[in-house]
């Protein structure tokens, strides 16, 4: 299990390559990425990530441990960038590996659901009008019902 | 303890951290201790519903005892992902 949080681009090609290399036990590798999108309005200058050093480390090893002992796993991964991000920028990424896809698939789910819920970040939307932080939608809650 | 605010809440009390001496019992009990001192404070804190509290970094709730925490953190809502 890797948790990565930084400010710094990572290298999706890279992280896909090297995560779960070595172990063949695993069948199915998924992964998840998060990109800055421009909404309806088209003036997105900046998206800016807030984060609670610390907390965000503990929470998102706690949502991979916890999703560990759900599925059967053999590597979880997950990044999270923080600081100003501009649109079409990467903001995070998840890899779950095992040995059947159901289970890689599952898991990268139940991880995003948390993620975007349960881990520290706050996103501010700053464009030519203005800054706005990012409302957390209902919906988002609710997604954790299912699990 | 040192209390922390993130996102809006830090903007609105205006500062990231501080370190404050309080006898509160409670979470709910600092807020009312924070809301009564000064107007960014109860600005900040007017509607609990919109507000999350983390205890030594674990998320928790209003009711929860500050018995032994050492860092109290409050923020809207999370937006990850």
């Amino acid at each position: 299990m890797r948790i990565v949080v930084q400010e710094q681009e990572f290298d999706l090609g890279a992280e896909a390559n090297a995560f779960a290399a070595g172990d063949n036990g695993n069948g199915a590798i998924v992964t998840f990425t998060g990109v800055v999108r421009d909404l309806a309005s088209g003036n997105l200058d900046v998206m800016e990530i807030e984060h609670y050093p610390g907390m965000t480390e503990r929470a998102l090893t706690k949502i991979a441990e916890d999703a560990q002992v759900r599925w059967s796993l053999g590597d979880v991964l997950v990044i999270h960038r923080y600081g100003r991000l501009a649109p079409g920028d990467r903001i995070m990424m998840v890899a779950t590996a095992a040995p059947h896809r159901k289970d890689a698939f599952e898991a990268a789910e139940y991880l995003m659901d948390y993620l975007k819920s349960r881990a520290p970040f706050w996103k501010k939307e700053i464009t030519s009008g203005g800054a706005d932080w990012v409302a957390a939608k209902d919906e988002d809650e609710d997604a954790l019902a299912r699990w | 303890m040192d209390v922390l605010y993130f996102a809006w809440v830090r903007e609105r009390i205006g500062l990231p951290k501080e370190r404050i001496e309080t006898e509160a019992a409670t979470v709910s009990d600092l807020v009312a201790e924070l809301s009564a001192r000064e107007d960014r404070y109860a600005a900040a804190f007017a509607d609990l519903s919109a507000l999350r509290v983390a205890l030594d970094q674990e998320l928790s709730d209003f009711d929860a005892s500050l018995s032994g925490v050492r860092e109290v953190a409050f923020f809207p809502p999370m937006t990850g992902g």
